[in-house]
């Protein structure tokens, strides 16, 4: 059987246009939320503490409210993703340096009890020393928190996140900083959003610039980006960031616009993370990026050993 | 287990996997040798792997592919007989008695013929499932064979994209992963695993690895000698991609026509390099976090 690759114009042979890989099972909107809501947590979390040091109240109780209400949405999620759900804790059952997921569930496991800690003191009021250092806890893990999830994706065999695995974290980077300051302009008084509108634009700017990378260097995998349902996901993706991005950038002084600008950042974060669900998910599915590549790879390297005994 | 470096224990050739997993004193590590080149099709593989594993029906559909009713390889397809339909030019090669059909009227014209290739987990050196399973339920057993333990697995689902074969999955209403085991069941008695067992022709050999590569070989060399020049092994080079798979075959054609892939390689050898990208991205966050402070005005 022989099929057409129509972005690198390559033909290439399968086996009844089967793909070769196991669609992934990982459930939508469940995994793609869960990326985006851990990310927007881990960096509420390092922002809720320097808006709480720097004398910023509200940015602090929206940031902390924020890491905790991420988390604790992102660990039910992840539940829920489960075939066995009653069986979550099987997640630390071990600590495995080469699973991501257990990596990332031992991140996730202390972040989502120390941010909830935080977020429970800010809200009743009580025990602010031990909140406050339960936060800063949250905090420290907060940086790590919005990139493993990068690694959890990249680390298959799916072509396009394994081959996009060095500018994942960077795209997760921005979507997550760009998130945290969104919900620091909604959630801010508007004399304490400078820090979360610098936020919202760099976040922004990272993950529209780091993205745009990825597609180019990734070639024809690059499409699996640009089009169908991935590439739905990141037009909407850009226009709601951008648009967001240019809002606080202008705007952040003034209520409403604070708000609705915010609101575009974190929705167009989210679409973010779709757009990267869906594009491995196309991937998974076509024989054409598994095959062709490796192929190329295979008759490579044949050719250059050829060429040694030669 | 420090007589292994990190990069050993990752990808490339490791001469003994179950002692890198922790087993001190074990038997040899044993696989299959599937020789496609007298597979004559009948599935009694299939069928065995079914019935002694207690595999649910997953499907009766009459695909169109050829013989194939069922696909490939998944949470209840643990063994997969493909049916290749080609049409190629008579050659003077040995008769390896593949059905074929006349395609003309002349003798030296083209025919169609059949191959047909009984597919499995490959029990990789390096294995993606494993290397990736955040349970613990997928382990490496004495026999240096790779086997999920359905009592510990959650059907977090991370072994499926993780496979670069396809051969895991989750299966629908149970939740939890399942594949080829090897029959682990029956290598502890002293077994060989079913299908072995019911191959008729002998095309699934089980046995120890190193002495089914050396027969491989042979094989090979004698296929070569007799005109077969398409003949080929798959998965018996510890240098590969995956550090050599535990089951591998003998393919009279690409990989891909099999379904196959053609050059796969374990995703976790690049986990220490996405890892130090991972920090790093998430030292950026920090880092841009704090600036936004600096200077900032009310």
């Amino acid at each position: 059987m022989s099929g057409r690759d129509g972005d690198r114009d390559a033909t290439f042979r399968s086996y009844y246009g089967k793909p070769v890989l196991n669609r992934p099972t990982w459930k939508t909107p469940d995994v793609p939320t869960y990326l985006f809501s851990g990310g927007t947590a881990g960096a509420s979390a390092v922002l809720a503490e320097l808006a709480a040091s720097t004398g910023r109240p509200t940015l602090a109780r929206v940031a902390r409210l924020g890491a905790a209400g991420g988390a604790m949405l992102g660990a039910g999620l992840l539940v829920h993703d489960l075939g066995r759900p009653a069986r979550f804790l099987n997640m630390l059952r071990m600590l495995k340096v080469t699973s991501p997921l257990s990596v990332g569930s031992w991140i996730l496991a202390p972040f989502s009890g120390l941010a909830a800690l935080a977020a429970a003191s800010e809200i009743t009021g009580y025990a602010r020393g031990l909140g406050r250092a339960a936060g800063v806890g949250a905090a420290v893990l907060g940086g790590p928190m919005t990139t493993y999830t990068a690694v959890l994706i990249s680390d298959t065999a799916v072509p396009a996140w394994h081959e996009a695995r060095g500018e994942l974290p960077v795209v997760f980077a921005g979507s997550a900083v760009a998130a945290s300051g969104g919900l620091g302009l909604v959630g801010a008084d508007v004399r304490e959003n400078g820090p979360a509108a610098r936020l919202a634009v760099a976040g922004a700017a990272t993950e529209l610039v780091a993205s745009r990378v990825l597609e180019r260097r990734l070639g024809g995998l690059g499409t699996r980006y640009t089009t169908g349902r991935a590439g739905r996901w990141r037009r909407a993706a850009t226009v709601l960031t951008a648009a967001g991005a240019a809002g606080a950038l202008l705007g952040r002084r003034r209520r409403g616009v604070a708000a609705a600008s915010g609101l575009a950042v974190l929705a167009g974060s989210l679409a973010t993370r779709f757009a990267v669900f869906h594009a491995g998910l196309a991937s998974a599915d076509d024989p054409a990026d598994t095959i062709v590549p490796q192929r190329r790879r295979l008759d490579d390297r044949e050719r250059a050993e050829a060429a040694k005994i030669g | 287990m420090s007589e292994f470096t990190l990069e050993q224990r990752l990808a490339g050739p490791l001469a003994d996997p179950a002692a890198e997993a922790g087993h001190v004193e074990h038997p040899p590590r044993v696989g299959f040798f599937t020789d496609t080149s007298v597979c004559i099709g009948c599935k009694a593989c299939e069928v065995a792997c079914k019935e002694w594993n207690l595999i649910p029906e997953d499907g009766m559909d009459l695909t169109g592919m050829s013989y194939d009713n069922s696909v490939g390889l998944g949470a209840s397809t643990w063994r997969h007989v493909a049916f290749v339909e080609q049409t190629r030019t008579r050659t003077d090669a040995v008769d390896l008695g593949m059905p074929s059909v006349p395609q003309g009227g002349r003798e030296s014209d083209r025919e169609m013929q059949w191959l047909m290739a009984s597919d499995v987990c490959k029990h990789c050196t390096h294995a993606a499932c494993l290397d990736v399973c955040p349970t613990g339920s997928l382990f490496r057993t004495e026999f240096g064979t790779v086997v999920v333990q359905e009592d510990i697995c959650n059907g977090c689902g991370y072994c499926v994209p993780a496979c670069p074969y396809g051969v895991i999955d989750i299966r629908p209403g149970d939740g939890r992963a399942w594949k080829c085991t090897l029959c682990y069941d029956r290598l502890g008695a002293g077994m060989e695993p079913a299908c072995a067992k019911a191959c008729p022709t002998d095309s699934i050999q089980f046995g120890d690895l190193d002495e089914l590569r050396e027969r491989a070989a042979e094989r090979v060399d004698v296929l070569h000698e007799a005109g077969v020049a398409d003949a080929r092994l798959y998965g018996h080079d510890p240098a590969d991609g995956v550090g050599g798979a535990g089951a591998f075959f003998l393919l009279l054609d690409e990989p891909e026509v099999y379904g196959l892939p053609p050059d796969p390689v374990v995703t976790t050898r690049d986990l220490p390099a996405m890892w130090k990208r991972a920090a790093l991205a998430a030292a950026g966050v920090v880092a841009t976090v704090a600036a936004a402070f600096v200077g900032a005005r009310r």
